[in-house]
C-alpha cells in the first residue's frame, strides 16, 4: 500500500484547492518513474551531440559583439529554453487533451468543490514542478561542462520555469479548442520554426532586417534571450522585457484556459 | 464473485426496516431525530427545514433545444426520490443542474439552501454524485481513485485512507484494491463509482441510473447498499428506467417525459391512480395484435396494444383471461399479474420501457 | 468507425474491386485498400503540410543558417569535401523518414490493438493476422514514400540533389524507414502500456537521430561510441541515402548497407508476425 501513499508531498490540502490535482498526477507518475527520470536525458543528448559533433565543425564561434565563445556555450542556454518549452507543452497539450476528451478526468474532478480554474492551475503547477526539476539538472550539467561563465546562471533554472509557464499556459488554452489528435499537427507546425529560428542555433543578427522583428516577436526568442543572458552573464534591459512578455503570455493562457474549461465542462 | 449473504436477501422492500448487519460506515452528520422521522412509504414531512432540493419552473436549453421545460421538484431530507423517464426525457440534464455542474437556463433552483450559480463549490462539497457514465480515473488503481477523490474534498490523507478502506468493504471491492480501473468489469466500475461518491459522506447522494448494465446479482447488491444508506439518513436522488428499481427504492418519484413532469407521487399512489389492480397479458401467433385487440376490447377497462402483446387492464385479471378463452381465442401465452409502475408509465407516456 | 469500414470492404461485390476480376475475390491485401484509404484521407492534409514544412525549415535553419558558420570554419574536409548543407540534407531525409516510420509503427498500432480495436474488427472477417500485418506495413510504406518524395523535391529545389541517381534515394529512404518499422511494430504488438513508447523514444529514437551521422560524421565520436553508432541501422541508412543523393551508387559499401537494412526488415517482420498473432490470439 505504500506505493499509493502521498507522503512525499507537503501537507497542503486546503491551502489551494488546486493542490489535490497535483497530487493526482504525482500518484500517476510515481508508477512511471522511469519516464520521469529519462526525461532528463533528452536535452542532455542534444547538448552532447552539439558538443561532440557540431562544435568541432564550427570551430571558433564569434558573436556579433566580437567575443569568441565555444559553439556549445552559445547553444546550451537555448537548449535549456527549448526543452522547458517542450516539456511544459507536452504535459499541457497532449496530457490535458487526453484527460479532457478521452479519460474524462475533469468531469469527475468538477463534481467536487474544485472549479475550472483550479483544474487549469493544478495541471500547470504540476507541469512546472516537473519542468523545474529538469531545469535544475540541466543547469548543473551546464556548469559541470564549463558552459556557464557567471553566477547569474543560477537564475537560469527559474527562468526556464518561467518559459514553461508561458508555453504551458498558452498551450493549455489552445488545447481546449482541439478536436482531434490531428489538430496537434498545428502545434508542431508552430513549435518547429520557433525551435529552429529563435536565435537557438545562430544569432539574431544573421537574419535580414524585417525577419529580425518577426523572430523577436516569438516567445521562445524571448526565453532564449533570458537564459543566454543569465548563463553568459551579459545582462541587458531586453531581459526585463522578456520576463514581462513571458509572464503576460502565461497568465493570459491560464485565464483563457480556465474560462474554456468552464464552458466545456459545466455546460 | 461469490454470492454473499446480502445478495441472498433479495432486494430490500421499500418501507421494510431491517437491522443493519455488518455496518461499517459512520453515519453522515444528520441528526438522528431526522432519521427517525423518516418511515415507511410516506416520506417525512420536512417540517420547518428547507427542502434539500427546491426547483421551480426549472428550464435547461442547449442552443434552441429545450431539454428541460419547466420542472417543479422538492426533495426532502431523508427521503429517496426518483426521476423516471424514457431516453432523452431530461433526467440527466436535471440531475446535472442540481449537482451544480450545469448552468440553469431558467426558473429557480436551490440546493441545500444555496444557489448553484454562485455557491457551486460549497454545494458540491456536500453532494455525492454517481454520474450516468462512470468518470473513474483510469490511470489510477481502485484504491487510489478513492484516495485522490477524497483529497479533492479537502480531506486529510489519513482520513481519505480510512474512508477508502471502509468504502471498499462497503461495496465489496476489497479483493480488487490494487487493480487498475481498466481491468474492472462494468458492474465493478459502477460499485467503485458509488463508493467514490460516498467518500465525502454526502448529505445528498445523486445517482444517475445506478444499476444500468448490471447483472441481477450486482443490482441487488447496489440496491441493498443504497437502502442501508437511506436508513442512515442519507437522502437519495436517483434516476432510472427500471420500474422495479423505482418501486424498491423510491419513497416518491416523478415521471418525466419530454422535459416535463407528467405524474408525481409514491409508487403505490401512482399505480392506484393511473392503473387498475390487475393486468392480463395476451400473446398471439399473429403479426398484428391490433386485430385481436378489437375482439376483446370490451372485456377490460382499458386496452394497450404493444408490438408483441395485448394488455387488458381490469380489477380481476383471471376473469378477463377466462372470458378471452370463452370467445374461442387461443393466445400462445396468457399472464395475469398485478399492475406495476410499468403500466403507469405506459399510460402516461404511451411508450413501453425495456426492462 | 473501424467496424464500419471493414464491413464495407468485405460486402462490396468482388467485380468492382480494383485489380479483382469478375467473379474472383480480391486478395487479402487488396481487400484492405478501402480501409487504409479512408485512414489516409482522414490524415493526409496534416501530414502533407508537415511533410513539406519540416524539410524546408530544417534545411533553412541548420543547412543554410548554421551551415554558413560550419563552412566558414573550414570543416569541408571532415565532411568529405562538401558544403554542410549538402552533407546534412540527405542525412535529414533518412532521419525524417525514420522518425515518421517510428511514429506510424507505435501509437497507431497499439491503438488498433487496444483502443479502437480496429485489428479485432478486421480479424472478424476472413482476413488473417498476417494479412493485417502486411496491410499495415504497406500503408506505412506508402506514407513514407510520400514523405520521401516531397523531401527529395525540396532537396532538388535547394540544389542538393543534382544527379539523376538521386531518384534511387526514394526507395532507399523507404527501406530505411521499413527496416525500423517492422521491429517497432513487433515491439508495439508485445507492449502492454504505451509508456514503453516513451522509453523507446528517449533511449532509442533520440540517440539514434542525433548520433547516426546525419548532423556530423560519426568518425568524430570516441571509439566505442563510434562502433555503437555503426551498429545502428540508421547509420547505414544515412550513409546509403547520402551516397545516392550526392553521387552515383557504388557496389561497395552500398550493398552492405542495403543488406544490413534488409536483415533488420526481415527479422523485425518475423517477430512482428509472431507477436501480433499472439497478441490478437489468432493466425
Ligand atoms: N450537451 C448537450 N447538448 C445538446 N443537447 C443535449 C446535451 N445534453 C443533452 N441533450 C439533449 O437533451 C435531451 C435530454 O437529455 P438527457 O441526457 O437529460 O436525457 P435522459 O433523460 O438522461 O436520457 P437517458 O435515459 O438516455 O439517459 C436529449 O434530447 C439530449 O439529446
Ligand atoms: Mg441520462
Amino acid at each position: 500500500m505504500t506505493s499509493t501513499d502521498l507522503r512525499i508531498l507537503p501537507r497542503r490540502a486546503g491551502a489551494t484547492p488546486a493542490w489535490p490535482l497535483v497530487e493526482r498526477n504525482v500518484v500517476v507518475y510515481r508508477r512511471d518513474w522511469v519516464i520521469f527520470v529519462t526525461g532528463f536525458l533528452e536535452p542532455l543528448l542534444y547538448l552532447l551531440s552539439i558538443g561532440v559533433g557540431i562544435e568541432q565543425l564550427v570551430g571558433e564561434f564569434v558573436l556579433p559583439d566580437g567575443r569568441a565563445v565555444s559553439y556549445t556555450e552559445f547553444v546550451a542556454p537555448a537548449m535549456l529554453a527549448a526543452s522547458a518549452m517542450n516539456g511544459a507543452l507536452f504535459d499541457t497539450t497532449f496530457g490535458v487533451f487526453f484527460k479532457l476528451r478521452y479519460q474524462k478526468v475533469y468531469d469527475g474532478v468538477l463534481a467536487t468543490p474544485l472549479r475550472p480554474r483550479d483544474v487549469a492551475m493544478g495541471e500547470l503547477a504540476f507541469a512546472l514542478m516537473r519542468a523545474s526539476l529538469y531545469a535544475v539538472a540541466f543547469v548543473v550539467v551546464m556548469a559541470a561542462l564549463g558552459l556557464v561563465s557567471s553566477w547569474w546562471a543560477l537564475l537560469a533554472a527559474p527562468a526556464a520555469v518561467l518559459i514553461g509557464f508561458a508555453f504551458g499556459g498558452a498551450g493549455m488554452a489552445l488545447t481546449t479548442w482541439m478536436r482531434s489528435w490531428q489538430d496537434f499537427d498545428f502545434i508542431t507546425l508552430a513549435i518547429l520554426p520557433m525551435f529552429l529560428f529563435s536565435a537557438t542555433f545562430f544569432p539574431l543578427e544573421r537574419y535580414p532586417g524585417a525577419m529580425q522583428w518577426v523572430v523577436q516577436a516569438t516567445p521562445l526568442y524571448q526565453g532564449v534571450v533570458l537564459c543566454r543572458g543569465l548563463s553568459t552573464g551579459a545582462l541587458g534591459w531586453d531581459m526585463c522585457v522578456a520576463v514581462a512578455y513571458l509572464l503576460a503570455l502565461g497568465s493570459l493562457g491560464l485565464v483563457v484556459a480556465s474560462r474554456r474549461f468552464g464552458q466545456l465542462l459545466l455546460r | 464473485m461469490a454470492p454473499t449473504a446480502t445478495d441472498r436477501h433479495g432486494p430490500p422492500a421499500a418501507g421494510r426496516w431491517r437491522p443493519l448487519a455488518g455496518e461499517t460506515l459512520t453515519p453522515s452528520g444528520v441528526p438522528s431525530a431526522t432519521v427517525a422521522a423518516v418511515s415507511g412509504l410516506t416520506a417525512a414531512t420536512a417540517g420547518p427545514e428547507e427542502p434539500l432540493v427546491l426547483a421551480r419552473g426549472l428550464v435547461k436549453r442547449f442552443g434552441d433545444f429545450e431539454a428541460v421545460r419547466g420542472i417543479d421538484v422538492e426533495v426532502r431530507r431523508g427521503e429517496a426520490f426518483g426521476f423516471l423517464g424514457p431516453n432523452g426525457a431530461g433526467k440527466t440534464s436535471t440531475m446535472r443542474m442540481i449537482a451544480a455542474v450545469s448552468t440553469v437556463t431558467g426558473g429557480t433552483l436551490r440546493v441545500l439552501g444555496m444557489d448553484p450559480a454562485t455557491d457551486g463549490p460549497a454545494i458540491r462539497g456536500r453532494l455525492g454524485v454517481c454520474p450516468q457514465d462512470d468518470t473513474l480515473d483510469s490511470e489510477l488503481t481502485v484504491r487510489e481513485n478513492l484516495l485522490v477523490y477524497g483529497r479533492f474534498f479537502g480531506l486529510s490523507r489519513a482520513e481519505c485512507a480510512r474512508r477508502a478502506d471502509e468504502l471498499l468493504g462497503f461495496v465489496q471491492l476489497t479483493d480488487k484494491v490494487n487493480a487498475r480501473v481498466e481491468e474492472l468489469s462494468g458492474g465493478l466500475k459502477r460499485r467503485l463509482t458509488i463508493a467514490r461518491s460516498l467518500v465525502n459522506e454526502p448529505e445528498l447522494l445523486m445517482l444517475d441510473e445506478p444499476t444500468t448494465g448490471l447483472d441481477p446479482q450486482a443490482r441487488h447488491l447496489v440496491w441493498d447498499r443504497l437502502f442501508r444508506l437511506k436508513q442512515r439518513g442519507t437522502t437519495l436522488l436517483l434516476t432510472t428506467h427500471y420500474m422495479d428499481e423505482a418501486e424498491q427504492l423510491c419513497d416518491r418519484l416523478v415521471v418525466i417525459d419530454d422535459g416535463v413532469i407528467v405524474a408525481e407521487g409514491s409508487p403505490a399512489t401512482l399505480i392506484r391512480e393511473h392503473s387498475t389492480r390487475e393486468v392480463c397479458e395476451l400473446r398471439f401467433e399473429v403479426d398484428d395484435h391490433e386485430q385481436v385487440a378489437a375482439k376483446v376490447s370490451d372485456l377490460a377497462e382499458r386496452v394497450e396494444v404493444l408490438p408483441d402483446r395485448v394488455l387488458l387492464y381490469a380489477d380481476n385479471g383471471e376473469a378477463v383471461a377466462q372470458a378471452v378463452h370463452e370467445r374461442g381465442l387461443s393466445p400462445r401465452g396468457t399472464l395475469v399479474r398485478r399492475s406495476s409502475l410499468e403500466d403507469v408509465f405506459l399510460r402516461l407516456t404511451g411508450r413501453s420501457l425495456v426492462e | 468507425m473501424a467496424g464500419d469500414v471493414t464491413s464495407r470492404t468485405t460486402k462490396r461485390s468482388p467485380g468492382r474491386r480494383p485489380g479483382g476480376r469478375q467473379g474472383r475475390p480480391p486478395g487479402p491485401l487488396l481487400r484492405q485498400v478501402d480501409h487504409w484509404a479512408v485512414r489516409w484521407r482522414r490524415t493526409w492534409r496534416g501530414s502533407a503540410i508537415t511533410n513539406f514544412a519540416l524539410p524546408v525549415l530544417y534545411l533553412l535553419a541548420m543547412g543554410v543558417g548554421l551551415g554558413s558558420y560550419v563552412d566558414d570554419g573550414g570543416a569541408s574536409r571532415a565532411l568529405g569535401g562538401v558544403a554542410y548543407l549538402d552533407f546534412l540534407a540527405p542525412g535529414l531525409l533518412a532521419t525524417t523518414v525514420f522518425q515518421n516510420a517510428v511514429g506510424a509503427s507505435t501509437w497507431p498500432v497499439m491503438g488498433a490493438i487496444k483502443w479502437d480495436k480496429t485489428y479485432h474488427a478486421m480479424l472478424a472477417t476472413p482476413l488473417r493476422v498476417r494479412d493485417i500485418l502486411l496491410g499495415t506495413l504497406a500503408y506505412i510504406a506508402a506514407r513514407l514514400a510520400l514523405t520521401a518524395a516531397v523531401f527529395l523535391m525540396v532537396l532538388v529545389a535547394f540544389g542538393v540533389a543534382a544527379s539523376a541517381w538521386s531518384v534511387l534515394a526514394l526507395p532507399a529512404a523507404v527501406l530505411v524507414g521499413m527496416a525500423h518499422s517492422t521491429p517497432i511494430v513487433a515491439y508495439a504488438a508485445w507492449l502492454d502500456r504505451e509508456t514503453g513508447f516513451m522509453l523507446l523514444y528517449r533511449l532509442g529514437v533520440v540517440p539514434m537521430f542525433l548520433f547516426s551521422g546525419a548532423f556530423f560524421p560519426v568518425a568524430q565520436l570516441p571509439d566505442p561510441l563510434q562502433w555503437l553508432a555503426q551498429l545502428m541501422p540508421l547509420y547505414h541508412g544515412v550513409e546509403l541515402v547520402r551516397g545516392l543523393v550526392l553521387g552515383a551508387p557504388e557496389a561497395w559499401p552500398d550493398l552492405v548497407h542495403v543488406a544490413y537494412l534488409v536483415v533488420w526488415l526481415i527479422v523485425g517482420g518475423w517477430f512482428a508476425d509472431r507477436l501480433l498473432a499472439r497478441r490478437l490470439g489468432g493466425r
